[in-house]
């Protein structure tokens, strides 16, 4: 199993290889399209994040002392960004994801969707799997 | 005057710079409108030369603020029509404004009162009222909308009894943007006694509202819209209706004691102008609507609807794009969808491309839930866009559809 950072860095150098925007969108949007993210189930208010534009649902359960999260939206984009994200924290122990960063986002060129301020719930799914982490971590302890 | 669209291109430095590497096109004007250099060079100067306390200060920078702040109020009076300067109110904007009434009226509604909304509002349009309801017992009415987004009068007119106090409704609908019928609406509210308050935030860039003719009694704007900056606004109200109001900051006996100091705190606009007003945005207010009537509100209505037209037509030829709103009385606003495309989706890559577009609910969720979507594109056109950007909107629109289909 790689680590975080290992996945980070393998996500980095594929997208070194797009060479401009449309690219590496066509690629967030492929994957977006393709992947089969949540089970429909867990598709309910209780695991929505509220993103005012884009709708963000996210579920957790852990295994063997790793957390494995599904997710999805209602907006492609945002549901290739997701798609990504859950690629690097997804298989992790708990203590990982809580100590993770996601400074890889800005390095592939993806930085303004996961500014506070742009209203599509990434920032929140983010601190949403970080606090399944802590719960996580907190049964570990 | 001979409209020269790209004479007045000039006028904004902001239309000349780049968005990820792209010139920017900006079609979101129904948000905020772009700022003229005459309107910034009124506010460097302000800053730069007489930059002071108002109507306080018996020092020549005082005086001179206080000249051109007052200045500034005739100049909207005289725009708007009203009838007296101190009918003017200077607020942070139109949120601003219709609170301030909803709260004066909080003293004069009782239970069993009515109050009618109409279904195209803005969410800052709906939660005062609700609140006013909540705090009064008073109770709020809708008028209802049709699919082509356009109020329905005869239902309005079901709507109106001898309890009716309040009747509010938007000039312009900002995510549809179609015009209403306001006077007949107004008409038909005072003859069952209502006032009403009309919001122009989203008519005021595009005609010239008279506040006589129409008999409408209180009227709001932001300044922001109309080529002005942020953080300033009006409430227009008969002089009548804002004697009867209660000062929204400040209470009663601050007024009293005020007074009896011989100030004029307590005489129209100040009752309701309590603190340091925003001067400076006073001022360019006054300037921005001077520049405005420069150009002219028949031509930049006329051009406007080219505008309209031009977008309207090349939009239809694209496969499954609906729009909403489409009342034959409309301003330069386009709402849409293409097919199950997330409207997020469409703005991020128009974006991508220089295209500023609004995406989302346009804070005004009934509207959405109505056609039961989860937002639209709008693309909204000010006097200073063109059909050559009207044309690189539509390509980057197709682009973005083709990478998301």
């Amino acid at each position: 199993m790689m680590t975080i950072a290992e996945v980070q860095n393998e996500i980095i150098d594929e997208f070194s290889m797009f060479e401009d925007w449309e690219e590496r969108y066509q690629y967030m949007i492929d994957l977006g399209k393709t992947l089969p993210l949540i089970e429909e189930k867990y598709k309910t208010d209780d695991h929505i994040i509220k993103g005012c534009q884009s709708k963000v649902w996210v579920h957790a359960e852990m295994e063997n002392d790793k957390v494995n999260f599904t997710a999805d939206s209602d907006a492609i984009i945002t549901k290739g960004i997701i798609a990504i994200l859950i690629r690097v924290f997804s298989g992790q122990h708990p203590k990982d994801i809580i100590d993770a960063d996601t400074e890889f986002i800005d390095k592939i060129g993806l930085k303004e969707h996961l500014s506070p301020t742009r209203a599509n719930g990434l920032v929140s799914m983010i601190k949403q799997l970080k606090m399944y982490a802590i719960a996580y971590q907190t049964q570990l302890n | 005057m001979v409209f020269d669209v790209e004479s007045i291109r000039k006028d904004f430095p902001i239309l000349n710079r780049k968005v990820n590497g792209k010139p920017l096109v900006y079609l979101d004007n129904a948000a905020t409108s772009q700022t003229p250099q005459q309107v910034i060079d009124v506010i460097v100067d302000y800053y730069s030369n007489y930059n002071a306390n108002i109507h306080r200060g018996v020092h020549a920078l005082s005086q001179e603020a206080t000249d051109a702040y007052e200045n500034a109020r005739r100049t909207i009076q005289s725009h708007f029509n009203a009838k007296h300067p101190h009918e003017i109110i200077f607020t942070s904007g139109t949120t601003h404004s219709i609170n301030m009434v909803a709260n004066g009226f909080a003293s004069l509604l009782k239970k069993g009162d009515e109050i009618i909304v109409s279904a195209l509002e803005h969410h800052s349009n709906i939660v005062p009222w609700q609140m006013l309801c909540e705090k009064t017992g008073a109770t709020l009415k809708v008028i209802p909308m049709s699919s082509e987004g356009e109020l329905i009068i005869s239902e309005y007119d079901k709507l109106l009894n001898e309890n009716t106090k309040l009747v509010f409704v938007n000039h312009i609908s900002n995510a549809l943007g179609t015009i209403n019928p306001i006077e007949n609406i107004i008409d038909k509210a005072h003859n069952v006694g209502a006032a009403v308050l009309i919001d122009g935030a989203q008519a005021c860039p595009h005609l010239k509202p008279d506040v006589q003719k129409l008999n409408v009694d209180f009227y709001v704007c932001s300044a922001h819209k109309i080529c002005g900056p942020t953080g300033i606004g009006m409430l227009y109200g008969k002089e009548e209706w804002l004697q009867k109001l209660p000062p929204y900051q400040g209470g009663g006996e601050m007024i009293a004691e005020v007074s009896f100091d011989k100030t004029t705190y307590a005489d129209l606009p100040h009752k309701f102008e309590a603190g340091t007003p925003n001067v400076c945005g006073g001022i360019a207010f006054g300037a921005a609507i001077d520049y405005m009537n420069t150009i002219g509100f028949g031509t930049i209505a006329q051009y406007e609807d080219e505008l309209l037209e031009y977008a309207t037509n090349e939009l239809l030829q694209i496969q499954e794009l609906k729009i909403y709103g489409t009342s034959a009385n409309k301003t330069s606003v386009i709402s849409f969808n293409v097919g199950n495309i997330h409207p997020y989706d469409l703005g991020t890559l128009l974006d991508k491309m220089g295209i500023a577009v609004r995406t989302g609910h346009h804070c005004a969720q009934p509207i959405m839930d109505f056609y039961k979507i989860p937002g639209t594109v709008r693309a909204s056109f000010m006097f200073y866009n063109t059909k050559e950007e009207i044309d690189l909107f539509i390509s980057a629109l197709k682009k973005s559809i083709m990478m998301l289909s």
